[in-house]
């Protein structure tokens, strides 16, 4: 029976990026376009060799611990649109850690810039998280409005105290840095770096956080019944809280991620940068849980990637590999939702 | 029994990466030295994000890239072409990718670009990189070799823009909108301030700087603020934060008041149009940057050898790299003769027109 679980599990996503892959192709060929040889650059720009498969870890690493902070808020019950604002203050307080803090050997000063990106993220996400618990503000409307605040302050905070020429922060100190020049020169040169391992122990410590602590078992009691915990002594605001200053940290991280390892600065962003938003589709896909998190951030990280080689090698307007992206995500995502509702009637059924 | 499975497939997954990774290393080497033997010249740009139908700088890049390839019958998309940049995080990997696919010369557009093309200069070696708008410099401070930095004299053609304001001005009273304060943007400033006070020692000049480049609302704000105390010409250097300027003096157009605005980058006219039916703008003139001229020109030197890397290749009046919009329909008779008269003297040397803000006291004091 889990066997015949999990295999389904995982069949399904296969099957809608199958048939993503399969309308777009037809979207391909109708605009006069060779499908096989676009997807022939798409599949090589993920595999076909280390470069590739180092920029698609670079690009999974933020998209994971996005997708976490996600998954992390959800368990409770509570839907954090705002992990790209929190990524982006996490972004600046690690790099401003990165900055300003000297003479520090390394393995003190980057624990210590993605701690301070992770408590960024943590403030940003505890302001909506008070707003829930206190006054029952919603926290899709406060996380969404503070996604507008973050960006705007960032922007001019680096104007203001932080800019070099460029329209961006100076660069970090070399020992604040998870770039590594050990891992670019065996992908020949990606931007891999070793936030990675950073993402995966992120992973492992969402799993154990919710699974295997007492905190963990109030916040998911809270997000399956908010009332019944309440009865059965669970402080609900507590955990309401603590459960977004959690997310917020681990978007806070995601931040860090980019500002100490792909960029080695922050840009001032005219736009949202979008990993925050793709960190729902990535936590929908993944199922809310930390090994299938993952494996949809390598999904998403690699059409990503891959995308860009189909751009180059196959000459397919970047407009239509975006509505290819979009059209396996379409799948994938209701793929999820059959499956729910799938569980749901099968539950209702054995009732 | 759940946790086991799971277990197990992070195992699979981390050695499937792990082994792919080591695989992959290995055929890498032999792979690019073939590409790289191709005899035809290629030449390629990599767009930022606002592709290349962005009415502006982009956009030029590719319209000098598509004459180059033409005119020397390259195939676009072999012989010339572009990767568009969806996200500032994918510079380097189109950088890279267009690299590894044997171009022989490849433009990152906008100084946004220049860190990217830096790391990837010192990266690959044997690769021909052009900066457009900025100077690719190494760790020691000096242009790096293998990277030809393309800059534009904007305040030469500030300047000329700043002579038809002062003519034209009718309030004596004339305003600058910047973007983000810069030394580009000061270029910009400075120039126009020359060639206003050169035009009408009288004028009245209001500088401000909107702190943004894609600020529309921002730009209407101090539009009406200058329009309001009387200036009835503006000059935006402001990108994106300048449509705002557009759309307040078309408003203002509207309702009778007679002002004007003078464009930048590219020939501006069609977005100050305020009456489709009789083709009339609030466009007095543009700033042109001859983008597509200065591809164009690096393209021709590096396909016959001469590579100008390590160069910092600048494009003013002279070069044609900047000018005045063709489109002259508002700019007065009296105003072109004058433009005409100080682009030779420009072109000889004869005045010398100031870039900074230290340049233009002297300038002024000179007068």
């Amino acid at each position: 029976m889990k066997l015949q679980k999990v295999l389904f599990k995982l069949i399904v996503p296969i099957i809608a990026v199958m048939l993503g892959l399969l309308i777009g192709g037809i979207i391909m060929l109708s605009s006069g376009y060779d499908p096989v040889l676009a997807y022939t650059a798409l599949f090589n720009g993920i595999f076909s060799d280390s470069y590739f498969i180092g920029e698609t870890v670079r690009q999974m690493t933020p998209l994971i611990l996005s997708g976490i902070a996600v998954a992390f808020a959800f368990r409770t019950g509570l839907f954090n649109i705002g992990v790209e604002g929190q990524l982006l203050v996490g972004w600046l307080a690690s790099v401003y850690v990165g900055i300003a803090v000297e003479g520090l050997p390394a393995f003190i000063h980057v624990p210590l810039a993605i701690l301070a990106g992770a408590v960024a993220g943590a403030i940003w996400g505890f302001v909506p998280g008070l707003l829930k618990a206190r006054f029952r503000v919603h926290e899709v409307i406060t996380t969404i409005m503070l996604n507008y605040v973050a960006l705007h302050v960032t922007n001019s905070i680096i104007r203001a105290y932080l800019l070099a020429p460029g329209e961006r922060t100076e660069s970090i100190q070399p020992s604040a840095s998870l770039a590594s020049p050990f891992l670019q020169e065996i992908t020949n040169f990606s931007r891999m770096h070793y936030g990675f391992i950073v993402a995966l122990l992120a992973a492992a410590l969402m799993w154990y956080i919710l699974w295997k602590t007492t905190a963990g078992y109030e916040l998911r009691a809270v997000g399956f019944n908010e009332h019944a915990s309440n009865y059965a002594g669970i402080n609900v605001s507590k955990n309401i809280i603590l459960s977004m200053c959690i997310s917020g940290g681990f978007a806070g991280v995601a931040g860090a991620m980019q500002g100490l390892g792909t960029y080695q600065y922050m840009t001032i962003n005219a736009a949202f940068t979008g990993v925050g938003f793709d960190g729902i589709a990535v936590a929908l896909l993944g199922g809310n849980g930390a090994i299938g998190i993952v494996l949809a951030a390598l999904l998403f990280g690699g059409l990503k990637i891959g995308a860009l080689n189909m751009q180059a090698v196959a000459k397919v307007p970047p407009e239509l590999i975006t509505i290819v992206i979009a059209l396996i995500i379409f799948f994938v995502a209701s793929s999820y939702l059959v499956h729910w509702l799938r569980n749901r009637i099968n539950k209702r059924g054995k009732i | 029994m759940k946790k086991r499975y799971g277990l197990l497939m992070s195992m699979v997954l981390a050695a499937g990466t792990l082994l792919s990774a080591c695989g992959g290393g290995e055929e890498e080497g032999s792979g690019d030295a073939g590409e790289k033997k191709d005899d035809s010249f290629k030449v390629a740009m990599v767009t930022d994000t606002g592709g290349v139908d962005d009415k502006s700088f982009n956009q030029s890049a590719w319209e000098g890239l598509t004459k180059f390839g033409k005119d020397h019958d390259l195939k676009e998309k072999e012989g010339y072409t572009y990767l568009q940049s969806n996200a500032q995080s994918d510079y380097r990997p189109n950088l890279n990718n267009l690299i590894r696919q044997g171009y022989d010369l490849v433009f990152g557009i906008g100084f946004l670009m220049q860190q990217d093309i830096q790391e990837v200069a010192n990266q690959q070696k044997d690769a021909q990189l052009a900066l457009v708008d900025s100077v690719a410099v190494g760790e020691d401070g000096k242009p790096l070799e293998n990277v030809a930095s393309i800059t534009f004299k904007e305040h030469q053609g500030s300047f000329l823009v700043g002579l038809v304001a002062g003519l034209q001005s009718k309030t004596n009273k004339v305003g600058f909108i910047g973007g983000v304060e810069s030394e580009l943007i000061k270029k910009f400033e400075s120039g126009f301030k020359a060639g206003v006070l050169t035009a009408n020692p009288d004028a009245e000049i209001m500088v401000q700087y909107a702190g943004d480049f894609n600020d529309a609302a921002k730009g209407a704000t101090i539009a009406s603020t200058f329009y309001g105390k009387g200036a009835d010409i503006i000059y935006h250097a402001a990108g994106g934060t300048g449509t705002g300027v557009f759309t307040e003096a078309i408003n203002q157009k509207k309702n009778g008041k007679d002002v004007w605005v003078i464009g930048v980058d590219r020939d501006q006219f069609a977005e100050g149009i305020y009456d489709k039916a009789n083709n009339k703008s609030v466009t007095l003139t543009s700033m042109v940057k001859r983008v597509d001229t200065a591809v164009y020109e690096v393209s021709k030197q590096t396909m016959e050898g001469n590579f100008p890397g390590g160069e910092v290749v600048e494009f003013g009046l002279d070069e044609d790299g900047v000018g005045i919009a063709p489109t002259k329909d508002n700019v007065s008779e009296e105003a072109l003769k004058m433009v005409e008269e100080y682009k030779e003297k420009i072109v000889n040397g004869d005045v010398k027109v100031p870039k900074t803000d230290k340049e233009f006291e002297t300038f002024k004091s000179e007068m």
